[in-house]
């Protein structure tokens, strides 16, 4: 490709069509509290490790709902499961076992499509 | 006429003890033969199994502890309260600990009376299996007859210790039978659902020793008896004229005490014979490792299904999250149902009461962490900005370094209050999380994330090092619990606020003024059982109001419900364990509950109609005008 000093930047056009839908629902089974978030940003503000990483449930259930796995993994995988999300949070959501439960979930269908290429 | 008197044998001991079968043996004793050699083929396997799945290392550490005098004492005075007097439930419901101490300790008594006799008055069945030496002792009475013009005092002593025992069993039995009618007279709320096997095991326990009494009341006149079988052979002597009637009743004692051993391996009364080696392996300071092996299945054999664990956790606050109980999660290992084991594993909220409480011993929630980390201690995260951290060098040294936690942060109220205190008292100190620290690596413990955990304790633990600090000062029970046994601080002390202010207000530098109200105190799990700091908090409190005592306070408090044990309890659920832990808290009206554990205060609040405070907050609330 020829470097023409500058790059367009990536498109951030989401294909709603094209998305897996099957792991959002595996992970609503394991976890039915993903269904209540109301993406209030409680958990993100209170966040320990947000201190450090860039880190946010909110932001991360919200890419999940759009089928951006490997962003929201990503924003979760610093977490240190301290358990503040939980107790800020004004629906009472199970955060620590949603966090543990999307690991479970798009971990595996991760190893999965590695395994398949 | 075969079995009667016409069939006494030759051999005649001084005592005038008589062989009526020439070569001791009835087909009445095969039932019990056979169950016995089965539960004794089963023990030895399942001995080796254990072992086996030990990793060397502790295998090796089980048979030094054998031979270390100060273990093995332990060990046999533990075998003897434990197994037999039952000590733990005698302390905490004496009717029921008497019910259980009667069968066991009874039981043991007729065992060794019953072999002591024989090796007395007819030593030759002792010798070998071929004189029935697996059987006769237990049969003795029925194999022997007792010239009445020969009796010593020696011969009836044990006939009176037989009879007094057998007594005592009953007495056992009697209550054990009524338990099951009315659980609640022997201060049982819940009992558990027998399963199957259990019931077998159960009720040939229950007929074993009505049996024995039938049988030897109708051997009385032949082999002696004492103020319980005698009168008892007149009355069948009167009703039945005949004393050859007996034979069934023998057949019966066999069969049944053939069926318990049984159904044994299958049921709960497997723990009577597994308690032994639990004690040893527990001595022996030997930890789970893995949720089925080993260690743990030494646990799960052990566990008596007793039930006393129902009552004591906390999510019986809701009947349908009873299943959740230790019991069940045991009963479920057994049965490898490895989907109930997970769900119950995941649901506990960790505070510790079922094990305090439990008369085996069990840890069960040792046994629920080690399978919460099979589960989750492999899923991907990414820690590696912990070990990137600036720490502070030397920013502390020599002074009182105070870790808030994460929790503190969500209660802003706290942090302050300490900091008053602290202040108040003149005490030189360095907050390490001013601005938002790390983990201290507890959740993740509780979660199964070992691995990740250990990262977050390193990272804490360089930056404590390094502060130089002599004291380390928190204000959470969770971070406690892990400093005090993870991290190996070496020359700093690790210590609760609420030591921290009972050693301050001892050596006079936190003066704290009297007042009339009265408080109640909330034992924070971790705090509690955790660590055991009871007297610390109720110390100070003492000297600030008039302190009331909860029903279930220290030891058997009742967890708040917030715990970050519990991985999937809902906050419904929570909510309802947060109001019967307010409901035991309220039972003398106090004006206020205090807790030490941010947590608790979260929860309490949300359910309390009286304040909650925090213990910092009611100190720094009561700080004397004369404080320096």
């Amino acid at each position: 490709m020829i470097d023409f000093g500058f790059t367009i930047s990536p498109s951030s056009r989401i294909n709603l069509d094209c998305i897996d839908r099957k792991s959002f629902a595996a992970l609503a089974k394991l976890e039915p509290d993903v269904l209540k978030c109301m993406a209030c940003g409680s958990c993100t503000a209170s966040c320990t490790a947000g201190t450090f990483v860039p880190t946010s449930l909110r932001q991360a259930i919200l890419m999940l709902r759009r089928g951006q796995q490997a962003q929201a993994l990503r924003l979760l995988e610093g977490c240190m499961l301290c358990g503040k999300c939980t107790m800020v949070c004004p629906r009472g959501i199970n955060t620590r076992n949603l966090i543990l439960s999307v690991q479970k979930v798009y971990s595996q269908d991760d190893a999965q499509k590695e395994g398949k290429r | 006429m075969k079995f009667l008197l016409a069939t006494i044998s030759q051999t005649v001991t001084p005592e005038g003890i008589i062989d009526r079968y020439p070569n001791s043996y009835n087909h009445f004793v095969l039932p019990f033969v056979i169950g016995i050699t089965f539960i004794l083929v089963y023990l030895f396997i399942g001995l080796v199994r254990i072992i086996y799945h030990l990793p060397s290392q502790d295998r090796l550490q089980l048979l030094k502890s054998l031979f270390i005098p100060k273990t093995a004492w332990k060990n046999l005075k533990d075998i003897f309260c434990d197994c037999l007097l039952h000590t733990k439930i005698w302390k905490r419901k004496p009717l029921l600990g008497y019910m259980h101490s009667a069968i066991a300790f009874g039981w043991f008594m007729l065992i060794v009376l019953g072999h002591l006799e024989v090796a007395l008055f007819a030593p030759r069945h002792l010798s070998g299996l071929s004189e029935g030496s697996l059987y006769y002792p237990i049969f003795y009475r029925f194999f022997i007859w007792m010239n009445p013009e020969h009796e010593t005092l020696r011969g009836s002593v044990f006939l009176f210790l037989m009879d007094f025992f057998l007594l005592y069993v009953l007495s056992g039995i009697a209550l054990a039978m009524f338990k099951r009618v009315r659980s609640i007279a022997l201060g049982m709320r819940h009992t558990t659902k027998p399963s199957l096997a259990d019931r077998v095991a159960l009720y040939c326990l229950w007929a074993i020793f009505p049996l024995r009494l039938l049988a030897e009341g109708f051997t009385a006149d032949l082999s002696g008896g004492s103020f319980l079988t005698k009168p008892l052979n007149w009355l069948f002597r009167a009703f039945f004229g005949n004393e050859l009637n007996f034979l069934p009743t023998w057949w019966a004692y066999s069969i049944c005490l053939g069926l318990f051993f049984l159904a044994m391996p299958f049921s709960r009364y497997m723990h009577i014979l597994t308690e032994p080696l639990l004690i040893l392996m527990r001595n022996a300071g030997l930890r789970v490792r893995h949720p089925r092996k080993g260690f743990a299945e030494a646990e799960i054999y052990a566990c008596s299904s007793c039930g006393l664990c129902l009552d004591a956790c906390p999510m019986n606050a809701q009947k349908k999250n009873l299943r959740y109980s230790s019991v069940y999660f045991i009963r479920f290992l057994r049965r490898h149902n490895t989907r109930r084991v997970n769900e119950i594993a995941n649901k506990c909220l960790m505070c510790g009461k079922c094990a305090t409480i439990c008369p085996v011993g069990v840890n069960s929630h040792a046994i629920r962490q080690v399978q919460r980390e099979s589960l989750n201690n492999k899923l991907k995260f990414n820690y590696s900005y912990l070990s990137d951290l600036n720490s502070r060098k030397d920013s502390a040294k020599g002074k009182v370094l105070y870790f808030a936690g994460c929790m503190s942060h969500l209660t802003p109220k706290i942090i302050r209050s300490v900091e008053n205190m602290l202040e108040a008292s003149g005490i030189q100190y360095e907050m390490l999380d001013r601005e938002g620290g790390i983990c201290c690596g507890r959740p993740l413990m509780l979660a199964g994330k070992t691995g990740a955990a250990k990262s977050a304790v390193a990272a804490n633990k360089k930056a404590i090092e390094e502060s130089g600090c002599s004291i380390l000062l928190l204000s959470c029970p969770i971070c406690l619990k892990i400093f005090k046994e993870e991290y190996g601080l070496e020359n700093i002390e690790v210590l609760h606020y609420t030591q921290f202010a009972e050693r301050l207000v001892k050596e006079g530098r936190l003066k704290l003024s009297e007042t009339e109200q009265s408080i109640v105190y909330h034992d924070p799990c971790e705090l509690g059982r955790g660590c055991g700091i009871y007297d610390e908090p109720r110390n100070v409190l003492n000297g600030i109001g008039r302190l009331v005592k909860a029903p279930k306070e220290r030891d058997e408090s009742i967890c708040c419900g917030l715990s970050l044990g519990s991985l999937t309890l809902d906050e419904k659920d929570r909510g309802k364990i947060a109001e019967s832990c307010v409901g035991n808290l309220m039972a003398h009206n106090p004006d206020s509950i205090v807790t030490a554990c941010p947590m608790c205060y979260k929860a309490l609040r949300s359910k309390a109609d009286v304040p909650v405070k925090d213990f910092a907050e009611i100190i720094v609330e009561n700080i004397a005008e004369n404080n320096n």
